[in-house]
């Protein structure tokens, strides 16, 4: 007896929707055996990490917060992903993003500059990220280059820019030389939504996203030309769609969405620009788009997951000293086991019973 | 163990000598999901005997052959060799113990020499030298001249046929499969084929012969074993048989006549190529040089050859899939089109089947309707303002299942789903009906059961009747004769200028697809020989 995977004739749309479900709990039974390797209570950690945020007003706010960059720049990834051009990089597009936008913010600081200064900036930094995602796009279409290395590489150039701008120039005259910048004007910050609350703007520009997305790829000749070029690239040149260009518009695409969510993050919650304003945002932003199936809806709600994580790691840390690094631990283990689960989407289990008798004759 | 020993067996012809064949299946089963590849096959080879397995595409022929081999484990049933029951562990027991095995595809590497290619495949222990030596004196013996120290992409098809069965051969094989040898060969290259093969039957060795070729079977074989649906539906003696019996139990029924070529007019010119020469695109491609040719309306043109002279290259030039520089080189409806894209040269009113049906033809995880849209987006009404219109993808996908008999188990499946034939109907269906005044199709019923091709050759008479101009490129002569008005030959990326179809002898193709030249005096010579 033995088990087998066994090749599907045609691909399975319930196990496409069950397969992360099923990633999810082969995670969270890993997870458990994590805690208690830890020496923590598995039961009250899986309470710290998944329940507690969602019982108060204050962490559902901030959940939201902080889905608002995953779900927009895992948007933009999964339009690269299914054009199988495969952009690492949006943790850099997210910081240039951040350091554009922060740039009119800077230079308006204090002047009477209008209401045009908010959505400058949302131009400015999503233009900025689709320039620096440009760069690894254009060395794969012109060179050959690997953009899963050059876009990779450019974060840290991203990151050590960032550095310099605000440890140098920007820096806040009047901020005990702490590197950060000033505080922005009111102009130049994303509205709230709520007084008082945490929930702004950017969550309805990110559920925009998700619509547009869903228009793009579902019922646009566009959306169906990036389908095409990944899963099927011969077919793709057959049908006249030009994999190139393909490459060089998701690219820009998403280094504008991940641009766009480095500037809402730097104008919303954090309110000045200052290093590490992204615990990762570009890296689980991989996690999301994989983990939503690469599907505009898919990834609004592992948006949401993930950023629940990232909420009950900091509880988890407070109320029961587990380190925050234990949740990127618990997103590394969630994408291996997304990645997996995958297969069966293509096959399936199956016990096999080799060399079994069976009567015959009946040629 | 007689692995060494030759002239195993001295009967004559057609009398089984010794107590038990040298190999029988008994109930042999092949359950892959839902699908029985095989399903209860009994056959018995015996020695000196050149066995047919005969059936169509999917008949479960390459399961039950990879099931001798030790590919695949077979889901039930016995395999006995030498009244011995036998599980094989893989191939590689299987070569030891005798079974050998050329594939229709080719395992070669194309940057390797000859030897070296050989050394890859045999699991012996023998210096290099010892194994060279030995690899030419095997070629030698059977009439299969190759030189070791060539490297294989400066072969043609049939020399690299030529090391396969050397590879096998080397073995010292007492039954040997082959799986459509003469796919790739021409006429005559199929002709010293069987030469060699009789010469292995004589030594007293068992041949496994596949083949779809029914004349090739009545004239090789002493055995057939019919297989249909995965099941065998006879054994018999093929030259006791017509080949129309024979296509009868291959197919379970009679194959439909395709209506014959009279009576169409042709028109002015609707495609024609200008002295086309394009450098391969990748390395070991083939140069395309100084192609021209014309083809009106209501005119169907064959373009015979064996594979890889340049066929796929043609095929990229014409589609557009490969831009030329010079737009005068392929002109489309009086319009120079050498330089536009697939897309403008569809609107042009072109329309293209490749050779391959997934991965080229189709995307094969999407859709049908999906796949209407690839083609379709160009001039089909499909797409309005960007957007897509799906009613009319569908439509087009019922129009096609309609006109063509496309079978599927719902609406709109996956490509991968459907069977070869099926999908083929439904690519070369989708193209139909958009009603194109140019069709290219390349290996239109390559791997087609006999019904879907009846089905493609009517539509394509149809369609030339219709007043289209239609390219046929193909390897199967047959085929071209029964659909072509003219015949052309492509040889190392030339073609040679068109016979009319009356003219186009398979002495006369077989000739120019082997890279002669019909010179008035060869003319003759061909004739008398």
């Amino acid at each position: 007896m033995q088990l087998v995977l066994e090749k599907r004739a045609e691909r399975s749309g319930a196990i496409a929707l069950v397969s992360p479900m099923i990633a999810i709990g082969l995670t969270i039974v890993t997870m458990v055996i994590l805690f208690a390797i830890l020496g923590k209570n598995p039961l009250l950690a899986l309470h710290a990490y998944f329940i507690a945020p969602l019982t108060d007003g204050y962490s559902l706010q901030e959940i939201a917060v902080k889905a608002t960059p995953l779900v927009m720049i895992a948007i933009g990834l999964s339009l690269c992903y299914l054009a199988n051009a495969w952009n690492i990089g949006a943790e850099g597009q997210f910081l240039i993003g951040a350091v554009a936008g922060s740039w009119i913010a800077v230079k308006t600081q204090g002047t009477d500059a209008g209401a045009w200064v908010l959505p400058a900036m949302l131009v400015l930094a999503a233009a900025a990220g689709a320039l620096y995602a440009l760069i690894p796009a254009i060395c794969k279409v012109k060179f050959g280059a690997s953009e899963i290395l050059t876009s990779l590489m450019l974060v840290y150039v991203a990151e050590l820019f960032l550095d310099y701008l605000v440890r140098g120039p920007w820096r806040d005259p009047h901020g005990f030389n702490f590197p950060t910048t000033a505080e922005f004007d009111p102009v130049a910050t994303v509205p709230l939504l709520i007084e008082g609350g945490r929930l702004h703007l950017g969550s309805i520009i990110a559920l925009l996203v998700v619509a547009a997305a869903a228009i793009l790829l579902g019922r646009s000749i566009k959306g169906f030309e990036i389908r095409v070029v990944g899963a099927a690239p011969r077919a793709a040149r057959f049908g006249g769609f030009n994999a190139n260009q393909l490459i060089i518009l998701t690219f820009a695409v998403s280094g504008a969405l991940a641009g766009l969510a480095g500037i809402i993050e730097v104008a919303g919650p954090v309110g000045h620009l200052q290093p590490g304003i992204s615990p990762g945002y570009g890296f689980t932003a991989i996690i999301v788009a994989f983990l939503g199936r690469l599907n505009p809806l898919g990834i609004l709600i592992a948006g949401l997951f993930l950023a629940l994580t990232f909420i009950g790691g900091e509880q988890a840390q407070i109320a029961m000293k587990i380190p925050l690094d234990v949740t990127k631990v618990f997103q590394g283990i969630l994408l291996f086991y997304v990645l997996a689960c995958d297969s069966l989407i293509l096959y399936r289990f199956k016990l096999v019973f080799p060399n079994r008798q069976v009567a015959h004759g009946a040629g | 163990m007689q692995a060494h020993q030759r002239m195993l067996d001295p009967t004559p012809d057609g009398q089984h000598s010794g107590k038990s064949p040298l190999l029988r299946t008994i109930g042999l089963t092949k359950r892959y999901a839902d699908f029985l590849a095989n399903d209860c096959i009994d056959i018995e080879i015996w020695p000196r005997e050149i066995h047919a397995l005969l059936g169509e595409n999917g008949a479960g022929k390459s399961t039950l052959v990879k099931a001798i081999y030790g590919l695949i484990q077979p889901s039930a049933g016995e395999i006995h060799w030498q009244g011995e029951r036998i599980v094989l562990s893989g191939p590689s027991e299987a070569r030891s113990r005798g079974i050998g095995m050329v594939f229709q595809h080719f395992s070669l590497f194309d940057n390797l020499t000859v030897a070296e290619n050989v050394a890859l495949g045999l699991d012996g222990k023998e210096s290099f030298k010892d194994m060279s030596a030995r690899l030419e004196q095997v070629s030698k013996t059977y009439g299969l001249p190759l030189d070791p120290r060539r490297e294989v992409w400066q072969l043609s098809v049939g020399e690299r046929q030529r090391i396969e069965i050397v590879r096998a051969l080397m073995q010292d094989p007492k039954f040997l499969i082959l799986d459509e040898p003469t796919a790739v060969l021409t006429p005559q290259e199929a002709d010293q084929l069987f030469i060699v093969l009789e010469r292995l039957k004589a030594e007293g060795r068992a041949i496994l012969y596949i083949s779809h070729k029914l004349e090739e079977v009545k004239r090789l074989c002493d055995t057939a074993t019919i297989l249909r649906g995965g099941r065998k539906v006879a054994t018999c003696n093929p030259r006791l048989e017509t080949a129309a019996s024979l296509a009868r139990m291959m197919v379970g029924g009679e194959v439909k006549e395709v209506k014959g070529a009279s009576g169409r007019k042709t028109t002015l010119p609707r495609l024609a190529v200008n002295d086309l020469s394009l450098a391969p695109a990748e390395a070991h491609g083939v140069r395309l040089e100084h192609i021209s040719f014309e083809l009106k309306g209501g005119e169907i043109l064959g373009i015979a050859g064996v594979a890889g002279n340049g066929q796929d290259e043609l095929f990229a030039a014409l589609s557009g899939e490969r831009l030329s520089k010079d737009p005068g080189t392929v002109v489309i409806e009086g319009i120079a089109a050498g330089h536009l894209s697939i897309t403008q040269r569809r609107k042009l009113g072109a329309a293209f089947v490749p050779e391959e049906r997934l991965g080229h033809g189709t995307a094969p995880r999407m859709r049908l309707s999906e796949n209407a849209l690839l083609t379709g987006h160009a001039a089909g009404g499909m797409v309005h303002r960007g957007f897509i219109d799906t009613a009319a993808t569908l439509r087009t996908v019922d129009r096609a299942t309609e006109t063509f008999d496309v079978r599927k188990a719902k609406r709109d499946p996956e490509a991968a789903s459907l069977s070869g034939g099926n999908l083929q109907k439904f690519i070369v269906g989708r193209e139909i009906l958009r009603n194109p005044a140019v069709l290219v199709v390349s290996q239109p019923t390559w791997g087609v059961d006999a019904g879907a091709a009846a089905v493609i050759r009517q539509a394509l008479l149809d369609l030339a009747t219709a007043g289209a101009a239609v390219l046929v490129t193909s390897q199967d002569l047959d085929e071209l004769a029964e659909i072509a008005d003219r015949i052309a030959v492509m040889f190392h990326g030339k073609l040679s200028a068109p016979l009319s179809a009356r003219e186009a002898s398979r002495e006369k193709l077989g000739l120019l697809m082997g890279g002669s030249s019909l010179e008035p005096k060869e003319v003759a010579h061909a004739a008398g020989a």
